[in-house]
């Protein structure tokens, strides 16, 4: 048993000065005041009105804004000291993957040989960006056990949709686009939202008492018109699906299809593989498993790797090796088209690279093998405080549930996560899965130390506590953030989306 | 070899002793055995950081486009703008850059105040009063468009200008084999769509390009009265330069604007990541896309920013959300706003101003150049399309051999789109220039196409 939680990365030491509102950049503006210095071009200076025909010309000057470059650098820094990071403490938010972003694949990606090319280039010139997608998919298909991938799909959710029109492009082939999709109730709502927008009916299969897709009211949904199921494996609870085998074969008896949700990929990263669980698709969220920042809310990477039976329907185009050695774009023959107006999120996939290439296939085992380990020493170390959902070895996330204090003491899950933040950790994805009353979904990750489990753990025994001594003051909680709850409600109520609206 | 694993040996043992296990293996073990990896992955061994970054050298090597090598004049929606080092420093500042999505406002004030700061720049731009948070570029935002237009409607018919950029029309044409739209596209005659050729009954959406990908500023007036006579949305793809001053989406009578935001703080970064601009009307708030920022005040009357009009976002209607999208591009978002910050009113006005008079003193010179004629004989703000004796590819290799990206073969950009029949021809280039070329640069393009051409 690890004791001592001293150097256990907290980051309630940050220091925040004052509590006051920053103002917005366009409350710091004055008439006047500039920032900006262009190059000296020497390109002959004509009127706008001799280059723009004038009933084209706006009759106003749109207002920016009008700050000094200080006065610029000041405002995002103080902005920057009101946002929690995975820099800046744990960040144990289930199903988002927030482990620690080597710096070095961001030093990568941003060298200019890379992050100055133009996309529309002829590919003679960015043979590098070419030979670096290239491995990008040869790396994805070995980590998933598939047959060819596109990098195009800029986020996990578009590459759900990409994932479903390639299940369509394949039954369409085949004469016959079929109807329903089986998601279990467990999933992300990325998933049931991608099924619509496919084109697709959901029909959602209930979990059993242990967590897993029940086998028998799944066999009972299959059919004919039965285009695929979705699955994420480990599932949302954290289980592996231990039945995945006979639930693929199921499905392929029918004629469906497998689609793999990649959103939980960094539990089995040299232990099992999509493509022998059965699966047809996978979509991989570069973002969580492969370490690329999270940049407060994207830009990820959904790339899709599909088995043999699908690699002719892939976007294009993609860049496939030549047997001279020299890489070229090539529209697969029967491909859906393009899903991004270029090749995706390309720096994304230049940092997934470096990381992948920096573990190679062991250090990626040793990743998963240690994110298991962390979220079941986690799950163990609390199981007094908030027992698990389901009690047995989970994988790399653990789903716990705040239902005892809730009973006891009025203190819901949400206010144990508002609590968490006065104690200097970010909280866990709360109320997620649905299927869990009062969830707290933990993914420590394998990048933290066992010292700042042990940490987090005390800080919510310490929560616990107060429970117990002052429910009344949890609701409250939290007080030492740069702004207390907020009222939802009333933005919902009356939309101020910006400046102009909150001015009227 | 990797090093970002904190546990020791000693650590791992406890850990597992805690957990009653003595090995890995057996946090594994319920994993069926058939289907276990037992040879490991087929990767490469793991390399130290410093060998990786050898590796990436000889790649980087190998992209002779990049920019200490060649001089850009390419564009078609991916522009090299001036980003300065106070732009990047701020960008990559590590809270920005290794938070999510802010989910919990108390501790994401500083993420949420900047898409706030960026929502009213983009509602600025666009003349429209309800922005989103960002899309992942502009193609998935025409797509979000299509999308609230059909929903709005219950119509399925889009009319959509071949002005449009072709990979953003066959991005819509992808997403459409799954909601089933049909897409008309609406051709072009010397650069101006020709709305008045297509039957327009049952369109729900009225897509336009404003200026066009050619660079023309065509007149949208006919495709509002397309889209009003036949109660459609009027959709429209906006150049955000450009749109600092020319007549704004609002102003047109847009029901929605999207656009490609890379042209502010976002580096070319070989196409991705960028930044879908989307704004619309109020009548449309409920089908908005994606996530909003909305202000409102904390529990002690501060002010304060949060996430809003969540119900409409997939998390919470499943299947019946106005759109799947979860992760966005937060951080170009955030980007945007610090660059325009830097550039500030007179400054964006100054980039739109500079780039017009290179692409038209460009023009005009290229003009001069016996055997070269423009595609379109209509006004353009900062890009043009032109036609040369031969082969554009031919003349694109030479101009690349002497150091200058001279611009896209309009055929190879129109690869898989059915579009304006001469725009597939092989002798076409479209050329852009930002603020960035000097005279010097472009008398050097000049230069180049002569004597190609003469040769």
């Amino acid at each position: 048993m690890i004791t001592n939680a001293a150097p256990g990365g907290r980051a309630s030491s940050a220091p925040l000065v004052g509590r006051d509102a920053e103002p917005t950049l366009f409350e710091l503006s004055v008439p006047g005041r500039s920032a900006y210095q262009l190059r000296t071009t020497g390109v002959p200076a004509r009127p706008l009105s001799e280059l723009v025909p004038s009933e084209h010309l706006n009759p106003d000057v749109i207002d920016l804004a009008e700050v000094s470059e200080r006065d610029l650098v000041a405002h995002f820094t103080r902005l920057s000291h009101r946002q929690f990071s995975v820099d800046l403490g744990m960040y144990p938010l289930g199903s988002c993957t927030m482990k620690y972003n080597p710096k070095f694949c961001d030093a990568v990606a941003n060298d200019p040989g890379l992050a100055s090319v133009h996309p529309g280039v002829p590919s003679e010139l960015s043979q590098g960006w070419l030979e670096l997608l290239a491995t990008l998919e040869e790396r994805l298909c070995a980590i998933t056990g598939m047959a060819a991938a596109t990098l195009q799909p800029a986020a996990g959710a578009a590459g759900e949709l990409t994932g479903l029109l390639l299940i369509r492009a394949y039954h369409e082939a085949n004469g016959d686009a079929r109807k329903r999709i089986l998601i279990p109730d467990s999933a992300h709502g990325t998933n049931p939202a991608s099924v619509t927008l496919g084109g697709y009916t959901v029909t959602t299969i209930p979990s059993n008492e242990r967590g897993l897709v029940d086998l028998e009211k799944l066999k009972a949904e299959l059919g004919p018109d039965v285009a695929g199921i979705m699955l994420t494996n480990p599932n949302t609870v954290g289980l592996f699906e231990e039945d995945i085998v006979e639930i693929a074969q199921a499905v392929h008896e029918v004629g469906g299809l497998l689609y793999y949700d990649g959103a939980n990929l960094n539990a089995i990263l040299g232990a099992v593989r999509p493509g022998e669980m059965g699966f047809d698709v996978v979509h991989m969220n570069l973002h969580k498993t492969f370490a690329t920042p999270h940049g407060g809310g994207g830009p990820g990477a959904g790339p899709v790797a599909v088995s043999e039976r699908l690699v002719e329907f892939l976007p294009g185009p993609k860049s496939v090796r030549q047997a001279n050695g020299s890489f070229e774009w090539v529209r697969p023959p029967r491909s859906i088209g393009r899903v991004h107006g270029w090749h995706g999120n390309a720096m994304v996939l230049a940092r997934a690279l470096a990381y992948i290439d920096v573990h190679g296939g062991d250090g990626l085992t040793k990743v998963s093998q240690h994110a298991v380990l962390n979220a079941n020493w986690l799950r163990k170390r609390l199981e007094k405080t908030l027992p698990s959902a389901y009690d047995r070895v989970c994988m790399h996330e653990c789903v716990l549930t705040a239902t005892p204090l809730k009973q006891q003491y009025g203190v819901r899950g949400l206010d144990v996560a508002k609590a968490l933040l006065e104690e200097g950790f970010h909280s866990p994805t709360v109320y997620f899965p649905l299927i869990v009353e009062e969830a707290l979904m933990f993914e420590p990750t394998e990048t933290e130390s066992v010292q700042t489990l042990e940490a987090l753990a005390q800080a919510i025994e310490r929560i616990a506590q107060r429970a117990v001594d002052d429910a009344e003051a949890l609701l409250h909680a939290p007080q030492t953030t740069p702004v207390s709850r907020v009222d939802e409600a009333r933005a919902a109520r009356n939309l101020i989306a910006t400046e102009d609206a909150a001015q009227r | 070899m990797a090093n970002y694993l904190p546990h020791t040996d000693e650590e791992v043992a406890a850990m597992l002793e805690f957990l009653g296990m003595d090995s890995m293996e057996q946090l594994f073990d319920h994993i069926p055995a058939a289907i276990r990896l037992s040879q490991g992955l087929d990767l490469p061994q793991g390399m130290s950081e410093p060998d990786v970054a050898a590796v990436f050298a000889t790649l980087t090597a190998k992209n002779k486009a990049k920019a200490s090598q060649m001089t850009c004049f390419a564009g078609a929606g991916a522009y090299d703008h001036e980003v300065p080092p106070v732009v990047k420093a701020l960008g990559s500042r590590s809270e920005f850059v290794t938070a999510y999505t802010p989910y919990q406002p108390e501790v994401a004030q500083g993420v949420l105040q900047a898409i706030f700061e960026y929502q009213t720049l983009v509602s600025r731009l666009s003349g429209l009063p309800i922005p989103n948070a960002s899309l992942y570029d502009a193609a998935t935002g025409l797509v979000e468009a299509v999308n609230m237009a059909a929903g709005a409607t219950g119509k399925s018919k889009i009319l959509l200008s071949q002005g449009v950029h072709p990979h953003w029309r066959e991005t819509v044409r992808t997403f459409a084999k799954g909601t089933g739209y049909d897409i008309v596209e609406v051709p072009l005659v010397d650069g101006v769509t020709q709305w008045a050729s297509v039957d327009s009954t049952d369109a729900a959406a009225v897509v336009g390009a404003y200026p066009n990908y050619l660079g023309v500023i065509e007149d949208m007036a006919p495709a509002k009265a397309l889209a009003e006579s036949t109660g459609a949305l009027f959709v429209l793809g906006i150049d955000p330069i450009a749109a600092s001053v020319l007549k704004t989406a609002g102003q047109w009578g847009a029901d929605v604007m999207i656009g490609e935001g890379q042209a502010f703080g976002t580096s070319l970064n070989f196409g991705g990541p960028y930044l879908g601009l989307f704004a619309c009307t109020e009548a449309q708030i409920r089908r908005l896309p994606g996530r909003i920022v909305g202000e409102t005040v904390d529990s002690s009357g501060r002010r304060a920013f949060v996430t809003t009009l969540r119900a409409r976002e997939q998390d919470i209607r499943r299947e019946k959300a106005t759109s799947n999208i979860c992760s966005n591009q937060t951080l170009m978002a955030v980007t945007a706003a610090i660059q325009l910050g830097w550039l500030g009113t007179h400054g964006l006005r100054e980039v739109a101003l500079r780039c017009a008079q290179s692409a038209h003193h460009l023009h005009d010179e290229l003009m001069k150049v016996e055997g070269v004629t423009a595609l379109s004989s209509q006004q353009f703000f900062r890009e043009f399309a032109f036609r040369v004796p031969g082969s554009a590819r031919d003349l694109l290799r030479f101009m690349a051999d002497h150091g200058v990206l001279g611009g896209l073969s309009l055929a190879e950009l129109n690869a898989a789109t059915p579009s304006a029949p001469e725009c597939g021809s092989e002798d076409l280039i479209l050329v852009t220039c930002t603020e960035r070329r000097t005279k010097e640069e472009i008398d050097t393009y000049v230069d180049l196409v002569r004597k190609a051409v003469t040769q």
